[in-house]
């Protein structure tokens, strides 16, 4: 019914300037379920106002893990608001009645997600996912699975898969954690690392790590002081000297 | 018989059963007889001196040959079993018997002219007043015949020893003048020396140092003699000369040695945290300083004096930006004047440098001076930045042994280019071109950022320029891109070009030398870049392509999973399609799967698809994208479109072991099986297009379920034994360490504190006592006075009793 951009702007404020002063909140239902079901970041913003609804008044709203799973695309970790998306994940996630499967899938659609995201983004998803392990021990299968078959020719997740509890995830592991132990920010592997241990009790804090943003990593990948380290030891043969270049291959200098 | 001569041995007891052998001794006879002995014995006897000295009267043979002889003989002598072993013990030399190292010894006393040596001896007079003994009578004797009529009266012995003592002190001071106009002299010399040295350095610096040479005492000609036999060179059998397959080995020994080490490095970082990351190799690389400059054959001079060079640097990287204003500063004024020198200058490389350079150039040259240097330079302006470059070029490409030098002011926005001139490689021994160079590097950086972001990069001159660098003003340039990047964090367009044309020229500053840590930094700034920036046009999505191209080379060795790099070059793939609406993979941010900026890499003309060639791409048309026609803009796209899929082949063969590999090119191998035109392209292109793909697909399948790392079992906690010390028996010490020091402490000081009671106890006993014999002693003398005095009395009294009575006798 609205344009995008007026429909987002009005998506942003609704959780603390127009709800809290609306008589009849619930009167926000349709348009906040037009809206949920709009999808893309519009669905995102509309998250909030459902919470509130569904928290404070009462809405009972069928198939609301299965809207928010199919919420889950690459783009979440890219658009801008990605923390205000996070922070309200980890909180329906933070019910301890859900069903093993639903978390697992979560965390397995999530993790395959993180394999096109940026770093910052990385940084805060790999803590939330191990907290989600904290909070349903029955996942935890995902990691450590000991008497599993030796070898699998298919990952048995369905990543297709709209419905969560037919996706499979359970019967899977989270080879994109591991495979993100290789990413190339040192941090990101330290923290991917962290899964092949198993877990301290404590959960880990989350919250100042939704809002970081590449120019903070930047920052402070300045000030950090290094070692000094000797690394290349080839010499040197002017800018595309070096043997096997992929630059000489496919540029030239004029 | 005679009876005189006889000696009878008595004997006290006389003792049964034993036979007296020795009762009667003739001691005269006896000597008598052995002096007649010897005598006959020495009559055959004829005692003769044998020279056995090799061949002392022999006259043919010349003396050197006899030395030398005689010498092997002696050594021959010495050399016996048990020297065998003893290797470093050389044998004493000799001059005419006195040891050579005694010699020496005493030469270096008298040669010293210190005050405390003469202190040592005496003089004459000195001796004699002190040990003539009654000083006057000996000297009046002693000097009678020679000394003049005056001095015939005998000064006394006091008189005497003032005269020594005034006359010595005289002399002392005496000789402190002559030295302090010596040193004055000396000064004013090297003063005068170093005025004219000025003068002369540039052109004749071999003659000055003769003279140098020449100012110096000249030494001993027997000393020369000595010290060059000391320090001849004794011919020694060369290592082999390797051939190139040996050479071939060490080297990839080295390598692979150094690979190691680096693989440690990396997964030290990985798998222990705790252990920390600063290894450095064994070889002597972790010095950056030396590693950067092993590589330049420009500082291949510089054998075995490192260490100078490294405080020299440190000291230097202080002054540099003194000297940088300094230098702009002078730049200012004289560009005038330069400006008509150049050309000039460009002819005569021997020409001294105007005078308005004359400051700069002494400053140089007193640095220089120490090590007699030969450098010589000149500087000059240039206004005109492009005309510089010209310049520059056929210059590079005449004289290699010549190494055009050249900065931009610092933060000038129409950059005067000073530029100098060193030929010194082979000659330079001495650091101050390597301090100079270093300064020469900030101005050098500067240049090629300014090259960079030129319209027309001139990427050449660059290439050319980049052999000499190295990274010790690496940081700086962080620091610039940290300031452009905050600057032009918004428009992220801007921050893509200026950081690609600086990126291109740190290219290969990059791979050179650089510590992890920069070049994580640039990595970051490159993930920003190609995740953030907005694809427009051609220009960018061939910056892109560079960018992946430098991503791939830094993790070619450490295999680091970079998903931007796939998800560019998905993008790219993506706006290689022609529009469509079924899909099946989604690009991610920089992309958008609508939007106008799609088909930028789409090709339909059939004549242009198949006139395509593989061409390499100029860096060029980065900045500047010429006003080609359809044509070849088409054959430029199709030729990032070969990039990518050569991209894509290399980081399919990278990331295979990744165990989401699949996942991870899933999108991939989508676009390229389902929604590639496949036959349309030329043949060329299907190839490139089928390498990736074979690349792609026959990875194997493998996904083996996690299984956590076991935990270390928690070790029980055991009561094992305490042991403690026992220091004093009977006592048992119980508490911390700390508590018992105290205790023993206190212990010591109570065992102190009897003692010196007992001291004093008994200090004070034997006072008393001492006083009781005093008071005793006094008591028996009062009583021993009092008893005489009695007796006296008594003796009065008796006496004149005595008296008494005799008066009454009478």
């Amino acid at each position: 019914q609205l344009p995008t951009g007026l429909y987002k702007k009005v998506l942003i404020i609704l959780h603390d300037s127009i709800l809290p002063y609306m008589n009849e909140p619930t009167l926000m239902i349709d348009f906040l379920t037009v809206a949920y079901g709009i999808g893309g970041a519009i669905s995102l913003l509309a998250l909030n106002g459902l919470f509130i609804l569904i928290h404070q008044h009462n809405l009972e709203y069928p198939d609301f893990y299965k809207k928010l799973y199919s919420l889950l695309d690459p783009s979440i970790y890219h658009v801008k608001y990605r923390a205000r998306f996070f922070h309200l994940t980890d909180l329906f996630l933070s019910s301890s009645h859900l069903p093993a499967y639903l978390v697992a899938a979560f965390i397995k659609r999530l993790s395959r997600l993180a394999l096109t995201a940026p770093p910052e983004a990385l940084l805060m998803v790999i803590p939330f996912i191990c907290n989600l392990f904290r909070r349903h021990p029955a996942c935890k299968v995902l990691v450590h699975r000991p008497n599993g078959p030796e070898d699998m020719s298919e990952d048995p997740y369905v990543m297709e898969e709209e419905e969560p509890s037919k996706s499979r995830a359970l019967e899977s592991s989270l080879w994109e954690i591991q495979s993100l132990q290789n990413h190339y920010h040192p941090d990101v592997a330290k923290a991917a690392a962290i899964l092949n241990q198993s877990l301290p009790e404590m959960e880990d804090d989350i919250s100042g790590l939704l809002e970081l943003t590449a120019y903070e990593l930047f920052d402070k990948e300045v000030k950090k002081k290094a070692v000094d380290v000797p690394l290349e030891f080839e010499q040197v043969r002017g800018l595309f000297g070096k043997k096997n270049d992929i630059f000489a291959e496919h540029f030239a200098l004029d | 018989s005679n009876p005189f001569e006889v000696k009878v041995n008595r004997q006290k007891f006389n003792i049964l059963g034993r036979k007296t052998k020795n009762d009667v001794g003739l001691p005269g006879v006896s000597r008598s007889k052995a002096i007649k002995k010897v005598r006959a014995h020495k009559k055959e006897r004829t005692n003769v001196f044998k020279d056995k000295r090799f061949g002392e009267y022999n006259t043919k043979i010349s003396p050197e040959e006899k030395m030398i002889r005689r010498f092997t003989l002696e050594r021959q002598q010495n050399y016996g079993k048990k020297n065998i072993y003893n290797l470093n013990e050389d044998e004493e030399l000799t001059h005419y018997g006195q040891s050579l190292a005694e010699i020496e010894k005493l030469n270096d006393i008298v040669d010293s002219d210190s005050d405390t040596e003469e202190r040592g001896t005496l003089s004459a007079e000195l001796t004699s007043a002190h040990f003539g003994g009654g000083g006057g009578l000996l000297r009046k004797k002693a000097s009678s015949g020679q000394q003049d009529e005056e001095e015939e009266k005998p000064k006394s012995r006091k008189e005497l020893i003032e005269e020594m003592i005034a006359k010595s002190k005289q002399e002392k001071q005496e000789r402190q003048t002559r030295r302090e106009s010596a040193l004055e002299l000396t000064e004013k010399l090297d003063n005068d020396w170093k005025e004219i040295q000025t003068l002369i350095a540039r052109k004749t610096p071999k003659s000055e140092r003769k003279e140098k040479e020449a100012e110096k005492p000249k030494p001993d000609e027997y000393d020369m003699i000595v010290r060059e036999l000391g320090f001849e060179m004794k011919a020694k059998p060369s290592e082999r000369m390797k051939t190139e397959e040996e050479l071939a080995k060490e080297e990839q020994a080295r390598l692979q040695k150094l690979e190691a080490d680096r693989l440690r490095r990396m997964r030290g970082t990985d798998e222990q945290a705790n252990k920390k990351p600063s290894h450095v190799s064994a070889d002597d690389l972790a010095d950056g300083f030396v590693l950067d400059t092993d590589d330049r054959r420009l500082l291949s001079y510089k054998d075995g004096k490192i260490n100078i060079e490294n405080e020299e640097e440190e000291e230097k990287e202080g002054e540099e930006e003194e000297e940088d204003d300094e230098e702009e500063g002078e730049k200012e004024d004289n560009e005038n004047e330069e400006e008509s020198e150049e050309e000039s200058a460009n002819e005569d490389e021997e020409d001294v440098a105007a005078d308005s350079h004359s400051d700069l150039e002494s400053d140089l040259e007193s640095e220089e001076e120490a090590a007699g240097n030969k450098e010589q330079k000149k500087h000059k302006t240039n206004e005109n930045e492009s005309q510089n470059v010209e310049e520059l070029d056929p210059k590079m490409e005449a004289a290699k042994s010549e190494l055009p030098y050249t900065f931009a002011g610092k933060r000038r926005i129409d950059p005067c280019c000073l530029q100098g001139n060193m030929y010194s490689e082979k000659k330079a021994n001495n650091f101050n071109i390597l301090c100079f160079l270093q300064k020469l590097v900030g101005f050098l950086l500067e240049y090629i950022g300014e090259l960079a972001t030129l319209d027309l990069p001139e990427l050449r001159t660059i290439d050319k320029l980049v052999l000499f660098m190295y990274m010790k003003l690496f940081r700086l340039l962080i620091k610039d891109f940290k300031l452009c990047y905050d600057s032009a964090q918004f428009p992220l367009q801007s921050v893509f070009s200026v950081g690609f044309d600086s990126m291109n020229a740190l290219r290969e500053l990059d791979e050179n030398g650089i510590k992890k840590c920069y070049s994580k930094l640039i990595q970051k700034f490159q993930i920003n870049t190609l995740q953030e920036c907005r694809i427009t046009t051609l220009q960018d999505v061939i910056k892109g392509l560079f960018i992946c191209c430098l991503f791939l080379e830094y993790v070619s060795l450490s295999r680091r999973f970079v998903p931007e790099l796939i998800n560019f070059l998905l993008g790219v793939l993506h706006i290689s399609l022609p529009k469509k609406q079924a899909q099946g993979y989604t690009v991610v941010h920089p992309f958008t799967p609508v939007g106008k900026n799609l088909e930028l890499l789409l090709v339909c003309d059939k004549k242009d698809l198949e006139s395509w060639q593989k061409q390499n791409l100029p860096l060029s048309i980065v900045t500047r994208l010429k006003e080609t026609s359809r044509t070849e803009m088409n054959h430029i796209r199709l030729s990032c479109l070969a990039l990518c899929f050569d991209l894509i082949k290399k980081c399919a063969a990278l990331y295979e072991s990744l165990p989401s590999f699949h996942e991870i090119m899933h999108p991939v191998r989508i676009v390229l099986t389902q929604h590639m035109p496949v036959n349309e392209y030329p043949e060329k292109m299907q190839e490139w297009y089928h390498f990736a793909l074979k690349e792609l697909e026959n990875k194997v399948k493998h996904y083996a379920p996690l299984i956590c790392e076991k935990k270390k079992p928690v070790p029980l906690k055991q009561y094992t034994p305490r042991i403690v010390k026992v220091l004093e028996f009977g006592k048992k010490l119980t508490g911390s360490k700390k508590e018992q020091e105290r205790k023993q402490l206190i212990q010591k000081h109570k065992r102190e504190l009897k003692g010196a009671i007992r001291e004093i106890r008994k200090d004070n006993q034997f006072l008393a006592r001492m006083q009781l014999s005093e008071i005793m002693e006094r008591d028996s003398a009062r009583k021993r006075k009092v008893k005489e005095l009695l007796g006296s009395l008594a003796t009065q009294e008796g006496e004149w009793k005595a008296m008494k009575r005799k008066k009454g006798k009478n």
